[in-house]
């Protein structure tokens, strides 16, 4: 399960919208899978354990409902050093990438949660539609569903604020 | 396009083809539907911008230290990932192998190693010795010879191994042997014997010295743990000896005592 460490902590990352918030579902993910690992007859260890994290995160979030949680993406919490280690050569371009980067990431944050993860999953993790199906428990007609839901969200605020 | 109603039910195959998801008759089918349908090529416009927003995205790696607490609780949370019921004090190991108990917890035992070692970081050879043994806790690789006789097991390497592992028994000692099989490391075949002690596997490898590299040679009497398995190495009468199980450092070390010592 340790290769999937990135992959675990990427979801409860995009799911908690708050990295300390992310690092305890992940180990409390840790634990379960580890646990529950006996009886894992699968064929994906990822979306198996993908599937621990998100039931994980959906646990926490019913913990925590009410209480506010920090966008993944805010202009404070994102390192100057990245926009500064760009391998553009011209900073201006380097400097307007990492601010879309900020604005496209904040959009995605703000997705509702199970149009989020489809498309974390998606796009990040490259699952497949499968994959998702089987991390999510749903459907594939409904991940095709809400993956379009998403693309479509996104692409409406990326139009709103302007990004290209 | 609406954001519920697609305006075309061949949109979603339009996304299904931009993540892969269509094969080749599918895919001709669309482009035949495609080039009559406005909607489906506008969907398909915007859907390619809008990977173009997603793409270069940085991926949320687990920053180190969040890595080193997940590793920390797990390491906590081995033992208990083994229910204390199935881990009574005093039972002997032929009553809890007999009574089945003892798979079980052989196999939970396994799992949550297993779990640990999906893949192997290094590829030195202690990470091969460790990864051998795990797959040789895996039902049915364990022994290709079964025999608490050393006057049995020692023979049946004859023949299909070019030197003879010594063999010793300390059944009396509460490390019975209970078989041997041959496997296949540093790029040469060894013998592994299979010692019990309690509901513990041991694996003790045994091969010439002669075969080891030069690297090794410095290491002749070294410990270490690795995934929650002891390992201990040492050298003696012109052979390697490599020594792992999930038995205490202790109890290992006076495996290894043991076998110094024995004739």
């Amino acid at each position: 399960m340790l290769p999937h460490l990135d992959a675990a902590y990427n979801l409860a990352r995009w799911l908690m919208r708050d990295p300390e918030a992310a690092a305890d579902v992940l180990q409390e993910a840790m634990v379960r899978a580890l646990t529950y690992f006996a009886s894992f007859k699968g064929v994906n260890p990822r979306a198996w354990l993908l599937q621990i994290v998100r039931n994980t995160a959906y646990g926490s979030m019913a913990l925590n409902r009410g209480v506010e949680t920090v966008p993944i993406a805010t202009e404070s919490d994102e390192p100057v050093a990245a926009e500064l280690v760009s391998g553009d050569d011209d900073p201006e371009v380097a400097l307007l990438r990492s601010r879309e980067s900020r604005q496209v990431r904040a959009l995605i944050a703000a997705l509702p949660v199970e149009l989020r993860e489809t498309l974390v999953l998606r796009e990040f993790e490259e699952f497949s539609y499968k994959e998702i199906a089987e991390a999510t428990q749903t459907p594939i007609g409904t991940v095709m569903s809400r993956l379009w839901r998403a693309r479509q969200l996104l692409a409406q605020a990326a139009a709103a604020e302007g990004l290209p | 396009m609406s954001e519920h109603t697609p305006g075309c039910d061949k949109v979603l195959l339009v996304q299904a083809e931009l993540d892969g998801e269509l094969d080749a008759a599918q895919a001709a089918a669309l482009e035949t539907h495609r080039q009559i349908c406005p909607i489906c090529r506008a969907a398909q416009a915007e859907l390619l911008r809008t990977r173009g927003l997603l793409r270069g995205e940085p991926y949320e790696a687990t920053p180190d230290d969040v890595r080193a607490r997940v590793m920390a609780r797990l390491r906590q949370a081995v033992p208990q990932a083994v229910p204390p019921a199935t881990r009574p004090p005093r039972r002997s190991w032929s009553t809890l192998w007999g009574s089945g108990i003892g798979f079980g917890l052989g196999a939970a035992c396994a799992a949550a190693i297993a779990f640990l070692v999906v893949l192997p970081q290094r590829n030195d050879l202690v990470d091969q010795i460790v990864a051998d043994h795990i797959r040789a806790l895996q039902p049915g690789h364990l022994e290709d010879v079964v025999s608490t006789d050393q006057h049995t097991v020692k023979p049946w390497f004859d023949g299909r191994i070019d030197f003879s592992p010594p063999v010793k028994d300390f059944a009396a000692e509460g490390f019975p042997l209970k078989g041997g099989r041959l496997d296949y490391l540093d790029h040469r075949p060894v013998a592994a014997l299979v010692y019990q002690r309690d509901k513990h596997i041991i694996d003790l490898y045994v091969w010439p010295a002669g075969g080891a590299p030069a690297h090794l040679a410095s290491e002749s009497n070294s410990q270490g743990a690795i995934q929650g398995y002891n390992v201990a190495h040492w050298s003696a009468d012109g052979m390697n000896f490599w020594v792992v199980s999930d038995v205490e450092r202790a109890q290992l070390d006076d495996f290894v005592a043991l076998w110094k010592k024995a004739p």
